[in-house]
């Protein structure tokens, strides 16, 4: 696997993606890890399906990492993205940047999953016990309907 | 003839992953005009747009072979 930013159908071992980042001028390494919650505002989610359209979500992540680049200086990173079902706290998304020093890889690593809400084509839905869902836009916390769950139960996704 | 691609709530709204129409000329919004009468799609004007696996405006203007994805808002991480 030579590619820093992919989409898989497996299961993700995080030491994947921050091996990728790992460089002799790096003296920080941050991961951000998204896995799969139970509740979201007492509603309880069974499992979750996520679909991609798989090599545009590549290159938005490849994107990401270009905007990354940019705005830090020496800032490497790798991600990767799950898709298909997912059980509750599996890993869906590791986030790795790596920089010379700590306060860029923070930063840079919380760009990267804002962007990733924002641009990169991929969807959870979402599978409760009475019903499913494909959540909508979560940055703006809106549903494409707004039967269920309620915007406020999604706020903090 | 171009691809259209459909995902999520889109996907499930048309039954279909993909289908390919004779739209070769017309602007991605003529195309989406097009669709509309053939399906149901409420949250069509809801999706961004992208031609060949890159974002891509309203009015750009479709040739054959072109690939068109309907894309949702996201909802990833």
């Amino acid at each position: 696997m030579d590619k820093k930013f992919w989409i898989t159908q497996e299961p993700i071992n995080p030491n994947d993606c921050i091996e990728k980042v790992v460089r002799n001028e790096a003296g920080a390494v941050n991961t951000f890890i998204g896995i799969v919650r139970e509740f979201t505002k007492g509603k309880r989610t069974l499992f979750l399906e996520y679909q991609a359209y798989v090599p545009m979500a590549e290159k938005q992540l490849a994107q990401i990492g270009e905007e990354i680049e940019e705005k830090w200086e020496n800032a490497e990173t790798a991600i990767v993205h799950r898709i298909g079902r997912l059980e509750i706290t599996d890993i869906a998304v590791v986030i790795a940047v790596s920089t010379p020093h700590r306060a860029d890889a923070f930063e840079a690593s919380r760009y990267a999953i804002e962007r990733i809400k924002e641009i990169v084509p991929i969807w959870k839905k979402e599978h409760w016990e009475d019903g499913t869902k494909w959540i909508g836009d979560q940055k703006e916390q809106v549903a494409y309907d707004k039967k269920i769950p309620s915007e406020e139960e999604m706020r903090d996704d | 003839m171009i691809d259209i691609l459909f995902f999520a709530e889109l996907q499930e709204a048309t039954g279909s992953e993909q289908v390919s129409v004779e739209a070769d000329g017309l602007s991605v919004n003529e195309l989406k005009t097009k669709l509309l009468s053939s399906y149901k799609l409420d949250n069509l004007d809801h999706a961004m747009i992208a031609v060949n696996e890159e974002y891509s405006r309203e009015d750009t203007v479709l040739k054959s072979g072109d690939v068109v994805a309907f894309i949702p808002p996201v909802s990833g991480g």
